[in-house]
Order: C-alpha cells, then structure tokens, then sequence
C-alpha cells in the first residue's frame, strides 16, 4: 500500500532517488538545494541507498563526474541551484551531446549578482540551448513522480538524454507538502535496469568525445537535435504508462480552466497554483480567464502550446527571469515566437515578476491579468512588464 | 634505476593500444609517453583524456588512435571524470550489473589540464581517495594551442603568452612543483618519470596502476615543435633534462622520497638549455641564476630522499 | 573501413559521436608527412629492439628473421630511431632519394 506522507520537497526527491535506486550520486551543496543532497549522503550512510556518494569540491566537477559514471553505464543523479547550475555550463552541453543520461533536480534559484539564494528561473533559462530535457514541477507529489519518470525517459534507449527537473527555490524545495509515495515494487517495475549501449568497458572499447572538425560537427549537432525533438514522444509514452500505474497523468502543458478563457494567463513552477486562487476568484466575477501551465520545457511543446491558446485572445506569459536588453522574458519570446506562424494566435503579453524570490498573492496576479488585458487593449510603449517593482 | 639488459625491449609487449596512424608532431616525445604507458598499463583499463595534444591527436571523428576504452570531455575535469567512473565501476560491479574484474581508471592530462585549469579536480580526488592513477603529460606548455605558458613551464623559457623580449626574459616564474602538491594530499604514491627512460616510465606508470588508491605520475615529454629542437633530438634532451637535475627522476611511495636518478654531479644546465630554441634568448647571468636554483631545488630534493 | 569525409551523414554517426572501431586511426597514412626516411642496415642491425621502443609512432617492426624496420606507411622520419641506435645501423636520408 503506498503511504502517504507530509515531507519537505527536498527530502521527498532524495527519497525518490532512493526509490530508484540510484549507483552514484555526485553532488556538491548550494542552497537552496543543500536538503536534497544532505538527506542524499544520509540514506547512503545509513544503508538505504545502496550508491557511491561523492562529495565533490564544485559543480562543475559534479557534472563531470556525473558524466563519467553514467558513461560507464551507471544510474546517476545530482543535484544544483543557481551558481552551481551556471558553474557545470558548458558540462551541461557535454552530457546532453554525449547522450549521457544524468537526472537532475535544480532548484531554480536568482542568480548574482546581486546575491540571492532566493528562488527564480534566471538559472534555467540560462541552460535552454543546452540540448537536456527539461521539466517543471508544481509540487512535492509532481517532483517525486518526475524525479521517477526522469530516470525512465532519460535512461530509454531511444532517447539516452539527461533529465532537469526544476522546482522552484525555497518556494518548493523548503515547504512540507502531502506526497503519495509508491511501492519499491511498483517502481521496480515502472523503472527498469539502466543498460548503456555502449559503455566504456575493456571488452568492448569505445572512444567517446573525440573531436570533429568542420566537416562534421554539423551532422553530430543534426543527429542530436533529431534526437532531442523525437524524446517527446517517450516522454508522453512515460507519463501515460506512469498515470496508468499510478493515477497521476501528466501532460507538457496543463489546464486550468483554459479552454474557454479569452484571457489566458501561461506560469511555470509553482506559481501556478496560486495564480489558480486568482483565477478562480476572476472566474467567479465573471471574467473569460484561464490559466495555462507549461509543465515541459524542453523539448518544446510546439503543438500543445498551440493547442492551449487556440480559443484565447489575449496571453498573458509570467516569466520568472529576465533577458537584459531583449523582449523580456525567456518563456514569453519562445511563446510567442511558437505562435508567429499560427493565422489565429491571441495578443502575446509579456510579464516579468517573481524575481530573486518575490513572492506574487492571488490579487497580485489578478493585477497581472488585469494590466494585461489593459495592455492588450491600449498598447504599450514598452517591450515587457516588470511587476512587483517599487518605483 | 636497476640495470637492464640491452635487449629487454623485446620483453614488452608488441600491443600498440595507441596506435600509429595518431596525428602528433614529427618527433614527438608525449606521443612516446602515452605509447609506453600504455603498454605497461595493458587492457584492463578505461581512461579518461584531458583536452590537449594526445587528446586532438588520436580522436579525429571519424577515427581513433585507442585499443582500449577511452573518454575525452573537457580539459579541467580529467579527475573528476575519472571519479565518477571510478564510482560508477565499482557500484555496478557491487550491485552485480557488470562481472567483478580488475579495471583500472586511468587519467592522462598535459600540464596545463594538470596545474592550471585541471588542478581543482584532481586535488579533489586525490583527497576523496579514489583508486585511480593519473598521468600527467609534461611538455611544459599549452602546446596543443601553440605554445602558449602554463605554470609548469620553467624560468626563462620563450612561450607565446611569456615571450622573450626587449624588457623581458620569458617565463619569469620557476615551475610549479606538481608532484609535491600531490605529495602533500599523501597519496599513496608519486613519481615522476621521462619517455627517455621508457623502461622507468613503464615500471613507474605500472607501479602506480596496482596501487589502492590515488597514484599521481609526471612524465617530461620533450616536445621539439615548443621546446624548438631537432626532430631526432627528443630522446637526447629529455636524458639531458634529468642530468642536469632540471627534471630530476624519483618516486613517494607513502611519503616517503627515493630517487630514481642520482649523480654526485650533475651536468650543468647549459648543456641541455643550448639545444633548445626556447632558451636561445638567454643571457649568461640568467644561465647562471637557473644552474644555482637548479642544484639548490636537487639538493633539498635529495635531503628528502631516502638513502 | 571508414567512409571518406565528404560521404558521412548525420545518421552515419554513432549515439553521441562515439567511435566504435578500435585504433581505425591506423587507416590514416602518416607516411606522406615525412621529408626525410631511415634506412635500416641489417647488417649492423643487433636485434636489440631500442629502435622500436623510442619510435614516437610505434611503426618500427621486427621483420622474420628479427631485424628491425620501420613501417613506412606510418614513419614521419623523425629520425629518433638514428639517433639513438647503439651501432648506428640507421641512416636517415632525404625522402626524394
């Protein structure tokens, strides 16, 4: 019977690992991800996660070393925020263009300076291009059933790809929430043995990372996007197999009351679930809006994006991160970019709030919502919107 | 260095696990070193590669120069790659995933990717413990990229980044003393070693393969196309670089100093200084301050050493 | 035997770039590098084998009946097996000769 249980965000992922039953975790710490990886070294040390924890002495070394145990065919997991997650950069591209399958959760954290360990998405949206694929949670249940289905998608070999799965900072990684967690049994049997193609062992030797001059490195980069775009239908195939064991389904986009919104407001992490207070209350006035939520990230969910606003007149995107001296924020450009070509698409309202761990009300969404159809209705002189900023 | 047989070369294994065909320069001296520490090292090992000369040199897609596993990724993480295959080995071999065998991680960096960029990651393994030997190739400079300075390239000599000049000598630091970094996280074992003494070089990279835990090996590798010498000269001036005590042989087994190589009087450094394009710049006064820190650094060396 | 450069596709490559043929470099002829060629002497020739421990390529092969040579397909002509060969049973000459 699987029990139910109230456990800090942080705890219940480095459970899930558990669950998976990880071979190596290499993780240095950062808040605000220090509990996962703290609770990590714990379950290692006292027997109940049988993996090789490696302190390492930084980030970058995190990955690295990620990248060597999952080349050997390894389960591997680790874990950042923030700085860390901008320190492993250009290991990031490495995992993802050797097709090392490495899980991580990044608890998405502000980035300096100025310093702040607060939660925002300036840390993942300084990642897009690395090529991983990436996933956003909304709460404790959703990061343990992701971390789960991380390792399946990630680990498959039609897609042999590294896995993010970001929470919001604090925000999620530091508060108790209600998490149903399966059987050892069941997900022994949802998640099977990872089994590299070609790891590097004597009896069979690969040369892995050799270099490619211009007359190829373009086919290798072909080869990975083609690969990274067709990942999206064994994640689907995932979440489907997972909500049929499990009762949870999970889709690259979720609803909320979007389908006969005029006005639709699109979130990422967190915020989606008090922006659904606001919503509700705007509904019961009698307001046409709805709230679109992107769950995935990477690849992009071209079809769903699209499907999502269909009916809607104005979208109004919240970004948690800002692109300096570009269209605002990073979800809004791609959003929108993603419905250039479509002959019906709504008015694109691009909105940057949350930053370095601002917190947003339910009425100070309703405030976003409301700007946004003025915007919408009246234009505007500037390319985006900060909110929350005291002038 | 016990006495051996002129004809021992025989004895070593006809295997070329890094095999010709590789693109190095004419003459080259890391070449060598890879190629015989290969073959002491066998087949059962997997390494992992620092960007560098030996790296670009033997992986050009399509092709490679490797007869055993190998992972080339960036150029400072060479020990932290090594630590996770270390890791990851030994979880699969414990959970029974893969069959219980001796593989040993092997880490080959050049200087650059060992003192400069590399040398967060391997101080952290070496203080983690894992049961790993790391290679260091030694050719004194960025020479992949052109010859350009690293912290193991001596006083005085011309790089691209420390040239010879109007107001300047070259390098204007003494080289960093990597093996005694690695000594001081008391390891189990250190060495250094040259591809002129290759049957030294193969029993010290063996040596340093069986060993439980961290081992660290640092090979001068003479480079003619950064050092500016004769092709065929390779052999010759890396012989020259041990008389003269610029690079002297010895080994740390468990703290304690042993040299390898000991002459009650070392040659003077201008015999192996003169050869070298690298070096051609430099006056008579600055020989001399490099041939007195040369025999002061042996004699602290030697007063560590284990008669 | 690897494609030549201009044939390989996308799909040709491997997961990830890997390289599955062990030492397929040996495929490449370095030979053409060189200017200058060693001349091996059986008749000086001692067997000693010290030639094929400092060739930088490892081209250097102990022919039937145990004499030295270097495999030319490979030799640069560094001339490092010259140098150090106790009886100088090598000579290096200029590789138009």
């Amino acid at each position: 019977m699987a029990k139910r249980v109230g456990i800090e965000v942080s705890l219940a992922i480095a459970e899930a690992v558990k669950l998976a039953n990880a071979d190596v975790v290499a993780a240095y710490p950062i808040t605000p991800q220090t509990h996962i990886v703290e609770h990590l070294a714990e379950l290692v040390a006292n027997g109940e996660l049988d993996a090789e924890y490696i302190p390492v002495e930084s980030e970058h070394s995190a990955m690295s070393a990620c990248l060597g145990a999952s080349a050997v065919g390894a389960r591997t997991f680790t874990s950042t925020a923030g700085q860390g997650l901008e320190l492993m950069h250009e290991v990031l591209y490495v995992a993802s263009s050797m097709r090392l399958p490495v899980v991580m959760a990044v608890a998405n954290r502000a980035l300096s300076a100025p310093l702040s360990v607060w939660g925002d998405h300036s840390d993942v949206m300084a990642v897009r291009d690395t090529g991983w694929i990436q996933i956003f949670v909304e709460n404790g249940q959703e990061a343990v059933d992701n971390v789960l289905c991380a390792f399946r998608i990630g680990e498959d070999l039609r897609v042999l790809l590294p896995v993010m799965i970001h929470l919001d900072g604090f925000y999620l990684s530091h508060v108790v929430e209600p998490v149903l967690f399966p059987e050892q049994s069941q997900v022994d049997r949802f998640l099977p043995l990872f089994k590299h193609p070609m790891p590097l062992h004597p009896d069979r030797p690969v040369t892995m990372g050799a270099f490619a001059p211009p007359f190829i490195y373009s086919e290798a980069k072909k080869a990975q996007e083609v690969n990274l775009e067709a990942a999206k239908e064994v994640i689907l195939e995932c979440w489907g197999e997972f909500g049929n064991l499990f009762g949870r389904y999970y889709s690259p986009v979720e609803h909320y009351h979007s389908d006969d919104a005029k006005v639709l407001l699109l979130t990422l992490g967190s915020f989606s679930e008090t922006a659904m207070t606001a919503v509700d209350k705007m509904r019961g006035e009698g307001g046409e809006v709805g709230l679109a939520r992107l769950r995935l990230w990477r690849p992009f969910p071209f079809a769903e994006i699209r499907q999502a606003v269909r009916n809607a007149e104005v979208l109004i995107v919240l970004d948690r991160a800002i692109s300096f001296g570009g269209p605002g924020g990073p979800v809004c450009s791609e959003v929108r970019s993603a419905l250039y070509g479509e002959d019906k698409k709504p008015k694109v309202i691009g909105f940057v709030g949350g930053l370095g761990g601002r917190d947003i009300t339910p009425a100070g969404f309703e405030e976003i919502i409301n700007k946004g159809i003025e915007i919408s209705q009246k234009g505007s002189d500037k390319e985006f919107e900060i909110y929350g900023v005291r002038e | 260095m016990e006495k051996y047989a002129v004809y021992v070369p025989k004895l070593v294994t006809r295997r070329e696990n890094f095999a010709p065909g590789h693109r190095a320069c004419i003459g080259c001296g890391e070449a060598l070193a890879v190629r015989l520490a290969c073959k002491a090292l066998g087949q059962s090992v997997i390494i992992a590669n620092a960007t560098g000369c030996m790296e670009i040199v033997s992986s050009p897609l399509p092709y490679t120069s490797w007869r055993v596993p190998w992972i080339h990724t960036l150029f400072e993480n060479t020990a932290a790659v090594a630590s996770g295959i270390e890791a990851g080995l030994k979880m699969l071999m414990k959970k029974g995933r893969i069959a219980q065998k001796e593989i040993k991680v092997v880490a080959m960096a050049g200087d650059g990717g060992t003192s400069d960029i590399g040398l967060q990651a391997l101080s952290g393994a070496m203080e983690r413990g894992h049961d790993f030997l790391y290679l260091c190739f030694d050719n004194e400079a960025y020479m992949n990229t052109g010859v350009q300075r690293s912290s193991s390239t001596p006083y005085g000599a011309s790089t691209t980044t420390s040239p010879a000049g109007k107001v300047s000598i070259g390098q204007v630091t003494w080289k960093k003393d990597m093996p005694a970094i690695a000594a001081a996280h008391d390891i189990p074992y250190v060495a250094t070693a040259c591809s002129s003494y290759p049957f030294d070089l193969m029993a010290k990279v063996a040596k340093g393969a069986a060993i439980q835990g961290p081992a660290y090996v640092q090979i001068l590798s003479p480079c003619p196309t950064g050092w500016r010498f004769a092709t065929d000269l390779t052999i010759r001036i890396g012989r020259l670089a041990v008389e003269t005590g610029m690079f002297p042989l010895y080994e740390v087994e468990n703290g304690a100093y042993k040299l390898t190589f000991d002459s009650p009087k070392l040659r003077p450094v201008a015999d192996y200084m003169k050869l070298q394009g690298r070096f051609r710049h430099l006056s008579p006064d600055i020989v001399e301050e490099i041939q007195t820190k040369v025999i002061e650094k042996y004699e602290r060396l030697r007063a560590k050493a284990v008669r | 035997m690897t494609k030549p450069e201009g044939e390989l596709t996308w799909k040709d490559l491997e997961i990830g770039s890997i390289v599955t043929e062990p030492g397929n470099a040996s495929q490449y002829q370095t030979g053409d590098w060189r200017s200058e060629r060693p001349i091996f002497d059986s008749g000086r020739c001692i067997k000693c084998g010290i030639c094929y421990i400092f060739c930088p390529e490892g081209c250097i092969e102990q022919n039937a009946e145990g004499y030295f040579d270097a495999n030319l397909f490979y030799c640069k002509g560094c001339g490092i097996c010259a140098r150090e060969c106790w009886t100088r049973a090598i000579t290096i000459v200029p590789e138009e000769q």
